[in-house]
């Protein structure tokens, strides 16, 4: 497919579904080529914990024949298709590694990339290559799966993913507090990962935000919640939840809910849905030290109104502001240098995701690095060029 | 003379080791190789300046912080693959970044070779001295630079011993969670060049798995910043390509690292089994159950006695194979899953199931495992081999290598992280026996390349080193180590670091610089 690009040097856009292509700079391409004929589970062993799949196979498709078997993709990706007037639920595997789109329990599991095990994709001169395999431990020759994770499909096309798998949770629970402010949000959810429950999942929204939650039994609270979750056996989430409650018994009484309402509430961090579309807005993604997070924000909000959402313990925070020339880049960007961390701009208007950084800047050094790998792939610059960096 | 006693503490170290991994702490004559693996030719010129280079390392080191004599060279002339020995031109050990950064830049600019080195303990030659390199270690940095709870990390300097992570955040609870087993005597530093592993990785994941940021100086001398306390470094995935480099892309002085919150308590249960198959079996059923243990350990019947006699744990001698289950969480969630764990075994007909008793017990089921390698090199020379295979062929796979081991007239003991698929044979033989020595060097590189062949891969943890260099071919195509070689020509384009290393040297020149395709 790529080969006819690369014999003319013309430049093209890499798409799986294409539910996330209005994120990034805008690119100058004669063609686009979709990996979404590609798709398919060839291999899935679930007593080895591992699954094959074609690069453009849905991922409702391999989330699906998961569940099948009670398991799941524990770093939970991330849709971020309709935050950005993207379709929902129609993102394909190999972008999900693509762009390492992870979701709350990356915090204890680790993020899409840690879950790659195996890639083959096509570089810039269309040669397929191959890296890693099927099995979890494999420290032979250059790490290629992850060297590939987070590149947006700017070195190479992945035709094929190999991925680490684990069993669903017997039994969610999720202890929620109500009405701490973001510093005192961010602190217990801090407190709570340092207490060795596997706290696998930890969200504080302010009250404005909890507000737009379809979960009714939160939004109607009218107040912030700061979300725990616990994921294991039922006697082990029975028992503690009771721990948790009382060790973290100085931010006040948490509500507690169950497998039902917990997975319908943690869905919808996942898809966003709390950050709709809207043009009058941008949406940026940060990611800080976790008890940074609300300095960042309130750095922030110094320059311009905000509405954010923290994931992550604290550390990851999504930052809705209003359109503006620069989306607020430069304060944000300032904001984030100063308590460290980084910040992608995720939604914006076309002319300002060109006239801006989307990604954040790179030191001199790195840009040296990440120039002379993205020649070491793609030395005609042909495969998604500028969308991560211009001129790249 | 401080230097030298730098270097009595090291050898002190890595005999240490040697000792925990059973292995033979063999004084061989200089340049004298016992295998048959081929090295670069050193670069006479080189060689021929050593006094000029020595006086230059002394001037932006230190002169305590060179060793040039003799005698203080050969402290560091191998590795933990000791069976290959060259006595480094140089050797210099910086206290900080900014000296590590100024002796390569010097290097860089005269075009002398570094191998980097944190505690010698690669068991693959990954940090194998060349007699025309300078060889630069991390082991004088080894400080904790910050500890940070609520953010759950640590910054440190690379030369820290993997333990030592651990012990600096045992006070409160936490651990690093990478855990090979000479992480008594390992740096940082060689973890991440070799994305090491460890037994408790099925749950906690390998090196690449908690590391945040770091700090590396590149072969040019420019410090390149990475990542940094918060999740996901930004652009590129700099920190995954350069975990696993193996010394090839820079050297990594500074770290942050994940650090997590202990379970409440841990404990094993051995299950003995009277085939292999029941064992493999039990394993994909645990599995199969939503119980992920935080380690599943596989050992053979000649690794059972081996260990049984060296540790007394009580390991059944009965069994054909043993699995030592270790799950982790209060009492009670301990036991309600060791008993979930005991009735899957239930259907295998195990010939013995039996849970820990208390602490005593634990600590001696886990010491027979631990001290499997020095147990079994007690009564013989061996050679560990490290190779990945899908739990499904288990069965399959040790038969076949008990085949190819009696094919050549040796004996082999097999030890296996069962969760993960790291499969560690023991080929047994007599090191003063050259013609052994070269059969069980050639029945290695026919199991890795049986461990390829089933789906699996060469390295799981040990890493490529010089040992699995000329293998690569069997698991890469010729574009696949095209592309890692020209990734390695983006950090250091003079391909200075390591060479002669990780990749073929039918790939390399004599200069050890990549053949132009």
């Amino acid at each position: 497919m790529l080969a006819p690009f690369v014999e003319k040097q013309l430049p093209v856009e890499i798409l799986g579904s294409g539910s996330k292509s209005r994120v990034g700079r805008p690119m100058q391409t004669a063609g686009a080529i979709s990996t979404a004929s590609m798709h398919g589970i060839w291999m899935y062993e679930p007593t080895e914990l591992v699954m094959s799949a074609h690069a453009g196979t849905p991922l409702a498709q391999i989330e699906a024949e998961l569940a099948g078997n009670n398991q799941m993709l524990a770093f939970e990706p991330c849709d971020i298709g309709p935050a950005v007037g993207g379709a929902r639920g129609s993102q394909t595997i190999g972008s999900v590694f693509a762009t390492n789109s992870s979701g709350s329990r990356r915090i204890t599991v680790g993020a899409a990339r840690d879950h790659l095990l195996g890639i083959e994709a096509v570089s810039g001169q269309a040669e397929l290559f191959r890296s890693g395999g099927r099995v979890m431990k494999n420290v032979t020759g250059v790490d290629l799966c992850r060297g590939l994770s987070g590149s947006w499909g700017t070195l190479g096309v992945l035709t094929e993913v190999t991925f680490k798998v684990l069993p669903a949770p017997e039994k969610t629970a999720t202890l929620v507090y109500l009405g701490l402010p973001d510093d005192i949000g961010v602190e217990l959810m801090c407190a709570a990962m340092r207490l060795p429950y596997e706290v696998s999942g930890t969200a504080h929204l302010p009250q404005s935000v909890a507000a737009r939650l379809e979960t009714a039994v939160l939004a109607e609270q009218g107040q912030s919640i700061t979300a725990l979750r616990l994921e294991n056996f039922e006697k082990s989430v029975d028992y503690r939840s009771a721990a948790m409650r009382a060790e973290l018994k100085v931010y006040g009484e948490p509500i507690i809910i169950g497998s039902t309402a917990s997975l319908e509430f943690w869905n919808e961090l996942r898809r966003l849905s709390v950050l709709p579309f809207s043009e009058e807005s941008c949406l940026w993604r940060i990611s800080a030290t976790p008890m940074m997070g609300p300095k960042v924000v309130a750095a922030i909000r110094r320059h311009m109104p905000a509405e954010v959402y923290y994931d992550w313990s604290g550390g990851r925070i999504w930052v809705e502001v209003p359109a503006s020339a620069d989306a607020g880049a430069s304060d944000i960007r300032r904001a984030v240098a100063v308590h460290g961390g980084h910040a992608t701009l995720i939604r914006a208007d076309q002319s300002v995701r060109s006239s801006v950084e989307v990604f954040q800047p790179q030191s001199p050094l790195a840009e040296r690095i990440i120039r002379g790998l993205k020649t070491t792939f793609d030395p005609f610059r042909l495969l998604n060029p500028g969308r991560m960096y211009a001129n790249l | 003379m401080r230097h030298q006693l730098e270097g009595n503490r090291l050898i002190g170290l890595a005999k240490e080791v040697a000792g925990l991994q059973g292995l033979k702490w063999v004084q061989f004559g200089q340049g004298m190789l016992a295998m048959s693996l081929r090295m670069l030719p050193p670069d006479k010129s080189i060689i021929e300046r050593r006094s000029e280079i020595v006086a230059k390392l002394e001037k932006i080191a230190g002169t305590e912080a060179v060793i040039a004599d003799e005698d203080g060279r050969r402290t560091f002339e191998s590795d933990g693959l000791n069976a290959y020995r060259a006595m480094p031109l140089v050797v210099v050990l910086p206290k900080t970044t900014d000296e590590v950064a100024e002796v390569l830049r010097y290097c860089h600019g005269e075009k002398i070779k570094v191998v980097a080195r944190g505690a010698g303990t690669s068991l693959c030659g990954g940090a194998l001295p060349l007699e025309d390199a300078v060889v630069v270690g991390v082991s004088r940095m080894n400080n904790v630079l910050e500890i940070d709870y609520d953010n759950r990390f640590a910054r440190v300097e690379t030369g820290i011993t993997n333990l030592g992570i651990s012990n600096a955040v045992s006070g409160e609870g936490f651990f690093y969670a990478p855990d090979p087993s000479s992480q008594l005597a390992c740096t940082l530093a060689g973890n991440l060049a070799m994305n090491s592993g460890g037994a408790h990785c099925l749950k906690y994941g390998v090196t690449t798995n908690n590391v945040l940021g770091m700090k590396v100086v590149l072969m040019d001398g420019e410090i390149l910043e990475i990542g940094g306390a918060h999740l996901d470094a930004e652009g590129y995935d700099l920190l995954g390509l350069m975990v696993g480099s193996e010394g090839q892309f820079g050297m990594i002085t500074e770290a942050t690292v994940r650090i997590i919150k202990s379970a409440e308590a841990a404990r094993p249960m051995m299950i003995g089994f009277p085939s292999v198959e029941a064992a493999g079996g039990c394993v994909s059923a645990i599995i199969a159950s939503g119980i992920i243990p935080v380690a599943i350990e596989y050992m053979d019947k000649p690794a059972i006695e081996v260990c049984e006699s060296f540790a007394k744990a009580g390991y059944p001698m009965d069994a054909e194979a043993l699995l030592i289950v270790e799950v982790e969480g209060s009492e009670d969630e301990i036991n309600d899953l060791l008993g979930r764990i005991a009735s899957i075994a239930e259907p295998f007909a195990p010939t013995t199931v039996q849970i820990s008793s208390g602490a005593a017990q634990s600590a001696k089921i886990w010491k027979g495992r631990k001290s499997a390698f020095g147990a079994i090199g007690r009564i013989s020379d061996y050679y560990c081999m490290d190779g990945t295979i899908p739990l499904s062929q288990l069965p399959e796979v040790l038969r076949r290598i008990g085949e190819i081991c009696t094919s050549h007239g040796l004996k082999v003991a097999n030890i296996f992280h069962a969760g993960d698929g790291n499969l560690h044979p023991l080929i047994l033989y007599e090191a003063n026996d050259p013609k052994q020595a070269e059969r069980a060097e050639q029945a290695g590189a026919e199991i890795l390349t049986l461990c390829v062949e089933v789906g699996g891969c060469l390295t799981g943890e040990h890493g490529v080193g010089i040992e699995k260099r000329d293998l690569m071919t069997t698991q890469f195509s010729e574009t696949d180590l095209g592309l890692q070689m020209r990734i390695k020509t983006v950090f250091d384009p003079d391909w200075l670091l390591n060479p002669g290393k990780v990749f073929p040297l039918e790939m390399l020149s004599e200069t050890g610089m990549p053949n132009v395709a």
